[in-house]
């Protein structure tokens, strides 16, 4: 509270220019650059959600000799509790999928197919039972979690989004080893005022509260200039994204995560105050 | 001649209140106390002395004596490196540095460089130990404006250090160490840069703040201001030790020494 309720006369003492230096303008691209590297984790995590939710209780029944086993793990499965769909892929299809990857010989009649049927579970149903049901009802079939199937995929998104998160919070170090440079250096450039408030009974909160104030005052804007410049760019980049959301199933960035976004430069201004007031309390206490 | 808070007008604001006076007590105990800066020679050497509250002191000695870091020993600048020094009554060589700007706010100091805050206004550097302390601005102003007056410098409030001349420098750096009323002012070569009328005026307020009780100490060269000042005691330093012969700094006598009316 003290931060805001410093007088004009206080102010004077330490003139803002003999603080400021490039201080905004760095909290600017540090924001902007952290805003969009959170954007880039959150819709990564989004995406790897929305396809894990996706396939999470979808599993294929794959038998390579007959249609006979087929029609008997299609009854097992569907005798079992918490089956919510079965359903036997068309040939056609398999044909369709095998021709992408095959050419036109992909197509041919005579290529034998394997049966695939898709079963999708509903939330806490017994995967591992079913899969010993089919098994007895149609031996040599194999029952497939599509999750092990699109494990790598979400190995990576995880794996990008946390290495986003991780850039975050350097670019958070990097920030706050800025301030403390800048915070030193303000207190070389005032030393003679420093001097004379301490040998007339100032305190240490006295003399950084001063400096503290302004230090506040520009991360908060140049956080909030930074964070909005990148807000403009993503929502140029997100209204164009139809793709993306018509690829994941839904928006890479929802309201909540715009939310958090917004709240960055807020905690960029807090953490700058603590980091400055912390380096400022022990440079003050370097001296008598 | 009335100091700025002397009359009635100040009385009751709260900025210079009185406070009671510990009579026949030393505001000054050095105890075989010794300065060293980083690994050289010892400046000061078991010093050892007492200075009454409320007396008046001159301190002198040859250039090189330590008479600059003794100053910066009582105003809390520096500790000694060995001995026992107290002020105020209080045992402060050890003490942790937040106890010190308590005792620093007690204390008014007038340097030889005048140290004035150059970005700042004669006002505002005369008000800062006032501010320092938690003055609200409606107690300020008053008081800075008398006390800016007083030494002749009402129509300069807003001119900044660099505008004014060094006497009138040294007068704000007066204004400054006095404005809070402290209870033990040292002032270093006070007189130095100004002309024998500013001198005599600035020696009557300094005698004029002892006779309230105010301790005062001051380091000169200037053996004419001593002469001016009866009934003041002198501390000699040379070669960083203290020339007592008599042993009246070690073991003063009841009553401290008090400054009586300069002689003009």
């Amino acid at each position: 509270m003290k931060l805001l309720t410093i007088s004009e006369a206080e102010r004077r003492l330490i003139p803002a220019s003999g603080i400021r230096g490039p201080v905004p303008l760095l909290i600017a691209i540090m924001t902007f650059v952290m805003v969009v590297v959170a954007a880039a984790g959150l819709a990564l995590g989004n995406t790897a959600s929305v396809v894990k939710a996706g396939v999470d209780n979808r599993y294929s029944i794959q038998i390579a000799d007959g249609s006979a086993k087929a029609s008997a793990a299609i009854t097992a499965a569907r005798a079992m509790p918490g089956v919510s769909r079965v359903a036997q892929v068309p040939p056609e299809e398999l044909r369709s999928t095998l021709e992408r990857w095959l050419g036109p010989a992909g197509a041919e009649a005579d290529l034998p197919l394997p049966v695939i049927v898709d079963i999708d579970l509903a939330p806490g149903a017994d995967a591992a039972a079913l899969g010993k049901q089919i098994e007895r009802a149609a031996p040599g079939a194999r029952f497939v979690a599509h999750r092990t199937s699109l494990a790598p995929l979400l190995d990576a998104l995880r794996g990008l989004t946390l290495l986003a998160f991780g850039l975050v919070l350097l670019i958070a170090l990097a920030s706050a080893a800025a301030i403390v440079l800048a915070a030193r250096g303000a207190l070389d450039t005032h030393r003679a005022t420093i001097e004379v408030m301490h040998g007339i009974g100032a305190t240490d909160d006295q003399v950084a509260t001063l400096f503290l104030r302004q230090i506040a005052v520009d991360a908060l804007f140049g956080g909030i200039g930074g964070a909005a410049i990148a807000g403009l760019i993503l929502a140029a980049i997100l209204g164009g994204a139809s793709f993306a959301t018509s690829l994941a199933g839904a928006p890479p960035i929802d309201w909540s995560d715009a939310a958090m976004l917004a709240l960055l430069p807020l905690a960029v201004a807090l953490l700058a105050t603590l980091v400055a007031r912390g380096a400022l309390v022990r440079a003050l206490r370097e001296r008598l | 001649m009335l100091l700025p808070w002397q009359g009635g007008l100040r009385r009751g604001t709260g900025v210079m209140r009185g406070r009671e006076r510990r009579l026949a007590g030393s505001i000054v105990e050095f105890d075989r106390v010794g300065l060293r800066y980083g690994t050289g020679a010892e400046v000061l050497r078991d010093l050892d002395f007492r200075l009454g509250e409320g007396g008046f002191y001159f301190l002198t000695g040859p250039s090189g004596a330590g008479k600059t870091s003794l100053l910066k020993l009582l105003y809390l600048a520096q500790r000694p490196t060995r001995g026992r020094m107290s002020l105020f009554g209080d045992e402060l060589a050890q003490a942790p540095r937040e106890a010190l700007p308590n005792y620093r706010r007690r204390i008014g100091v007038v340097f030889q460089d005048f140290r004035l805050i150059r970005h700042l206004s004669a006002f505002d550097n005369v008000a800062l130990p006032l501010r320092i302390a938690g003055h609200d601005e409606t107690e300020v102003e008053g008081p800075v404006r008398e006390m800016l007056a007083w030494v002749g410098l009402a129509d300069r409030a807003s001119a900044r250090p660099p505008t004014l001349s060094g006497g009138e420098q040294q007068r704000v750096a007066i204004a400054r160490a006095v404005i809070a009323r402290p209870e033990l002012v040292i002032a270093d070569e006070p007189t130095g840069n100004v002309d024998a009328a500013m001198a005599q005026r600035i020696l009557h307020l300094l005698t004029a703040m002892n006779r309230l009780g105010t301790t005062v100490i001051v380091a000169t060269h200037d053996l004419g201001l001593i002469a001016a000042t009866p009934g003041a005691q002198l501390i000699r330093l040379e070669n960083g030790v203290l020339v007592d012969p008599t042993g009246a700094l070690r073991h003063p006598p009841g009553a401290p020494p008090r400054a009586r009316e300069p002689r003009a």
